[in-house]
């Protein structure tokens, strides 16, 4: 190397040709306001951070709940103020570089994740359910995840009124990567979103303040069998990036059609590989399904719902349910349209053992989220029923379902947190027995929610199936509707057997207490019955607001 | 040579990978497989990025690098957690809850 170009290292002038060349890369095109949602969400979560770092212990809680609401809050008036924009139908269109889609799916999904992860965070701040240890009102988590569960550094930090208000950037950043799967538009950013919403739950999951041994066991659980799903996900995008040579959904998609123009000698090798494209496409919904928990990928569900702290479980069960859809919907109709033939027989197959495995199994369950937990992967079976629609029809009616899904499932659970002994929450079923004379509105409450998983009419379940069904009758899928309609029916018969449990039989001597919850829960179970009525009984407005939203854009 | 003996050997590692979380019983074991798995997948991008010439894989290799060892810290957390609790890192052990 000679001395001017060694000495070039370090002067401007000699080395003005380099930049010249750095100032001719162009900056990427980011389109904030396009992004805010997802912005306003991680952002908070930084401040969450940092609230946990600077803020003294006994202002947290207020401060960390204020952040989260207010976040989430923004959040969804930006999806509204983009909605009524016009970006879910005329203007929609393809944001940062390519990366996120910015359409009517996404911005239907990410408003449903907002407002249900609005509502869990609102039964994550409960503290008036268990009682009050020395003198501090605890909440559903740990006082100190740290601290080896039953020994004397637990007590202690219990008696310090210690609390894991992280759980609130956690939860945050978990909707966030949420907002982001169901729009990601290349398999990357699919790929990063996965991974970051899937991490803080892996956590959420460990932190219950009782039986926190079952709880780290389900965190264990679900954090091996994530990890195992995810690298099948990342393992498949690896072959499809062999197969099309690019990540991008819409050059993916053009390469699976046939209709890419430009084709250079090793695309056109790799091209004519099948195996590359159904392996690497069936790895990527087999990582899919598994978080959507369909049957053969189910086996994750019950367990990590039993044992992970309620509130966290129906966030879970909601709001990654959504997103796992919205990005499953993603994928089939943008990517692997031009596979259809290939997958849909497959999604067939899968969708009637979940349903009916769903369904029979839960009529063998003794504990209440268990059996929500698998009548939740029944539920993943009719939602799929949708999906294999291949139609708009299709997209909508699923999108719809997901919305009236996910509100009563958070209220759901968080009845379940009420209904309480010495032990902390009183899950087994026996203890529900009589519940119905003890205190008829919580009884009767969560009767409607069972009413509305069973699917009976004038509840949200039933429009929400009806659309399902419809849309895969008018796709083709016909007997899949009768198999969808019996496993309905097997499944009416375990949630009824719960509410004839309840308003039936005679009350144990020593049952269960009801305890009465601050406005904070009392909001998420009555927003889940409002929601449960509303889209019951009037739900063409939402079914409307569903249809129009039902094109994605490539 | 070829870029499909690498694949190969991707797709190797990563039945190696994938066989080992299904058959070993430590926990700590189970999530070194996991890892041996998300590295055959880079493997595999670095190997399709060189035959496609395009960038692409060996960045979204970084990227899975990173989401590694975030998985790693969200991991050892909640398998140090259990360990200190339960004195033990089997995943049989681990069998509270079950149908």
């Amino acid at each position: 190397m000679s001395a001017t170009a060694v000495h070039s290292l370090w002067t401007t002038t000699a080395a003005a040709s380099v930049n010249d060349g750095i100032d001719k890369i162009d900056a990427p095109n980011i389109e904030y306001g396009q992004l805010a949602p997802t912005l306003i969400v991680i952002g908070a979560a930084v401040i969450g951070v940092l609230i946990e770092a600077f803020v003294p212990r006994k202002s947290r809680y207020y401060a960390q709940l204020f952040v989260a609401v207010v976040a989430l809050a923004a959040a969804f008036a930006a999806v509204v103020a983009l909605a009524a924009g016009g970006y879910g139908t005329t203007k929609a269109r393809i944001a940062a570089m390519g990366a996120i889609a910015v359409d009517g799916p996404a911005l239907f999904l990410q408003g449903t994740i907002l407002l249900a992860g609005m509502v869990a965070i609102f039964t994550f701040a409960e503290r008036r359910l268990d009682p009050v240890a020395h003198g501090n009102r605890v909440d559903s988590f740990v006082a100190q995840a740290g601290a080896v569960p039953g020994s004397p550094g637990e007590q202690a930090a219990t008696k310090a009124g210690f609390a894991t208000t992280e759980v609130f950037p956690l939860a945050l950043f978990a909707i966030g990567g949420m907002l982001v799967f169901p729009s990601a538009n290349d398999l990357l950013t699919f790929f990063i979103a996965l991974e970051v919403f899937s991490l803080p739950l892996y956590l959420l999951c460990a932190l219950a303040r009782r039986k926190r041994l079952m709880s780290q066991e389900a965190a264990v659980k679900y954090f091996l069998l994530g990890a195992f799903a995810s690298a099948f996900t990342l393992f498949g995008i690896a072959l499809i990036y062999g197969y099309a040579g690019s990540v991008s959904y819409g050059t993916v998609a053009k390469v699976v059609d046939g209709t890419i123009t430009t084709v250079d000698p090793a695309l056109a090798g790799t091209m004519g590989n099948d195996a590359l494209l159904l392996i690497g496409s069936a790895m990527i919904v087999m990582g899919l399904l598994f978080k959507v928990g369909a049957v053969p990928f189910h086996m994750w569900t019950p367990d990590v719902y039993q044992g992970a702290p309620t509130p966290v479980t129906g966030f879970m069960a909601a709001a990654t349910k959504v997103a796992a859809f919205g990005a499953l919907l993603r994928l089939l109709y943008v990517v692997l349209p031009g596979l259809r033939w290939d997958w849909r027989p497959v999604m067939y197959g899968v969708a009637v053992i979940t349903m009916l495995g769903g369904a029979i199994v839960a009529i063998t369950q003794t504990d209440i989220k268990r059996l929500l937990a698998y009548s939740s992967i029944a539920h993943a079976g009719f939602i799929l029923a949708g999906v294999i629609a291949t139609t708009e029809d299709g997209v909508s009616s699923v999108l719809f379902y997901l919305g009236a899904y996910s509100f009563v499932t958070i209220g759901a659970f968080a009845v379940v947190t009420l209904v309480r002994d010495a032990g902390g929450e009183a899950t087994h079923l026996s203890k529900w027995a009589g519940l119905g004379r003890r205190s008829p509105l919580v009884a009767a409450v969560f009767a409607v929610f069972l009413l509305a998983f069973a699917g009976i009419p004038l509840t949200s379940g039933f429009s929400g199936k009806f659309a399902v069904f419809k849309a895969a009758a008018e796709g083709g899928a016909g007997a899949l509707v009768v198999v969808g309609v019996i496993s309905s029916a097997i499944a009416a018969f375990f949630y009824i057997r719960v509410i004839v449990l309840m308003f039936f039989s005679e009350p144990k001597a020593d049952g269960p207490t009801v305890a009465v919850p601050s406005p904070l829960t009392m909001t998420a179970i009555g927003v889940g019955v409002a929601v449960t009525l509303v889209l019951g009984v009037a739900p063409q407005y939402f079914l409307d607001l569903a249809g129009q939203s039902g094109v994605f854009v490539r | 040579m070829n870029p499909v003996n690498y694949l190969y050997l991707a797709a190797l590692l990563f039945a190696i990978g994938a066989t080992g979380v299904l058959i070993r019983r430590n926990v700590i074991v189970v999530f070194m497989c996991v890892e041996l798995m998300l590295n055959a997948c880079n493997l595999a991008f670095v190997a399709f990025a060189r035959l496609h010439g395009n960038l692409d894989g060996q960045i979204i290799a970084f990227f899975t690098m990173v989401v590694a060892a975030a998985e790693v810290v969200v991991g050892l957390a909640i398998i140090v957690s259990l360990f200190r609790s339960r004195h033990s890192a089997s995943v049989d052990d681990a069998s509270l809850m079950k149908l």
